[in-house]
């Protein structure tokens, strides 16, 4: 049985294509990818976002628990601070990605959708005989992203906390009506804009707001789905779990070495990610830009010399920048920007070269 | 869902218009929605000689690479050019503008095994379940 969104009326009022994604029922497009995505970059989207997991971590082992599970250190994590980390395996296999912050005398965690069960589990099970309450809030609340250069000042002109002096990473809490909703100034596009959660039962009265008391949803801010929210994470070279992001693949590898605190801590995967570093890393993930106006798609073999050197997690037309781009894992030595390789389409090539990540980077 | 009744179909829901003994084919308006938005259409060179069954294009969405299949044999006598710089065009009206090529047929009668129109329109309400 698929899980609802809580907004599942409202895509289908607005003829959302649907589709399960990660045990959920989620609109992977309105009107169209392209321009769900100009949108996104031009002017601003909402992004139903309530498939996320979100779990809030408790008692006073909470932090312990937490530190033990990601990569990253969270010592000195300020009230109403958000991180992004990893959580691995012993051996450095990633489990998830997730953002964790701390609230007044409680961790919030938000995780992929298709990881929460086994996120929720992993957790428990390193509690074991620490002072820790888990509860899964997800069913309960609504998430929504509003992304896009316009994303900020509309929403800091409809809640009544001011939102264009948070900073990015921090979040608020605040109260409307008998309902407590945080945001945080997060998100998955490249662009600057909020998440926000919410009790499911405010969705009633957060839609009108954002889309017009007729949810007509053809002024500045419209929806968009899954399927340009992942063509905005690509652009900006955000890794997407189950593609750039599993449990073969250590999150130094990914390029993600910049919230893994070896040295500052210890924490589950420390070591074998220790043991990874020092012996040097076999492959790295790159982004790569291709000739022509073939797409690379996930499991696409890269070539160099005639050989193997790589395969390709996500690739696509970016709408942005009208070219082929997409991210990789090859060799260590042939992952330095400017290398020039090949990717395998099945019957024909298409020629590229290594890039810095990432593609897109907003001017403000 | 509206489907012309002027040409016939196959599975793979590439569409064929015959007009004396020259075939026009291109992809339907299901096929297209399915596709989500068409980036790059890779088509055959005029002069190439395609047969029936076979694979000899490939359209490219943002979402997936799909296969374009002949229902006829003969030889390419045309393409449309403008699907070089606009592939939208094969999106926005793909009955139509967005055409892909046509074919000179050595035998038009290969057609009648395909599907018409209300034929076309259950296979693809059975598609969706």
């Amino acid at each position: 049985m698929l899980q609802l969104s809580p907004l599942n009326d409202f895509h289908q009022s607005q003829g959302a294509k649907m589709i399960d994604f990660g045990g959920w029922q989620m609109p992977v497009q309105y009107r169209g990818i392209t321009e769900e995505h100009l949108h996104t970059r031009e002017k601003m989207s909402v992004f139903d976002v309530s498939h996320m997991g979100r779990l809030r971590v408790m008692g006073s082992d909470a932090e312990a628990l937490l530190q033990w599970c990601c990569t990253r250190d969270l010592t000195g994590t300020e009230v109403r601070q958000a991180k992004y980390t990893h959580i691995c395996r012993e051996d450095g296999g990633i489990l998830d990605d997730v953002i964790v912050a701390l609230d007044d005398g409680s961790w919030q965690v938000v995780c992929n959708a298709s990881n929460r069960e086994k996120i929720v589990a992993w957790l428990l099970k390193h509690a074991e005989g620490r002072d820790v309450t888990l509860v899964d809030e997800t069913l309960k609340t609504a998430m929504l992203a509003v992304q896009g250069p316009m994303a900020i000042a509309f929403v800091d002109s409809i809640v009544p906390i001011e939102i264009s002096t948070l900073k990015r990473y921090r979040f608020l809490t605040g109260g409307f009506m008998g309902m407590n909703y945080a945001v945080y100034r997060t998100g998955y596009t490249g662009e600057d804009g909020v998440e926000v959660v919410v009790p499911k039962g405010g969705i009633g009265f957060i839609l009108p707001m954002l889309f017009g008391s007729n949810l007509k949803a053809d002024g500045d801010c419209r929806p968009a789905g899954l399927a340009a929210r992942d063509t905005l994470r690509l652009e900006a070279g955000m890794p997407l779990y189950g593609h750039e992001l599993h449990e073969d693949v250590d999150p130094l590898s990914a390029g993600q070495g910049w919230c893994v605190h070896l040295d500052k801590k210890d924490f589950c995967g420390a070591d074998a990610m220790r043991s990874l570093r020092d012996a040097g890393l076999k492959r790295k993930l790159v982004g790569l830009e291709l000739e022509g106006r073939r797409i690379a798609r996930e499991g696409y073999k890269v070539v160099s010399g005639g050989r193997e050197v790589g395969e390709i997690t996500s690739g696509t037309w970016s709408p942005t920048f009208e070219k082929s781009i997409a991210m990789g894992y090859v060799e260590t030595s042939l992952s330095e920007v400017g290398t020039a390789l090949t990717v395998d389409l099945g019957r024909k090539e298409a020629v590229g070269k290594v890039v810095k990540l990432p593609f897109y980077k907003r001017s403000t | 869902m509206s489907v012309p009744t002027d040409r016939k179909f196959l599975e793979s829901h590439e569409w064929f218009m015959a007009e004396g003994d020259v075939v026009t084919m291109g992809i339907s308006q299901y096929a297209a929605d399915e596709l989500t938005d068409i980036t790059f259409v890779d088509l055959p060179t005029v002069g190439m000689k395609i047969s029936d069954g076979s694979e000899f294009g490939e359209v490219e969405s943002v979402k997936a690479t799909s296969e374009l299949l002949s229902a006829v044999t003969g030889e390419v006598v045309e393409i449309n050019s403008r699907l070089e710089e606009e592939p939208e065009l094969v999106n926005n009206d793909p009955f139509g503008d967005g055409w892909m090529v046509k074919i000179k047929a050595s035998d038009v009668g290969e057609l009648e095994k395909l599907m018409d129109a209300e034929a076309y329109k259950m296979h693809c309400a059975a598609q969706d379940g």
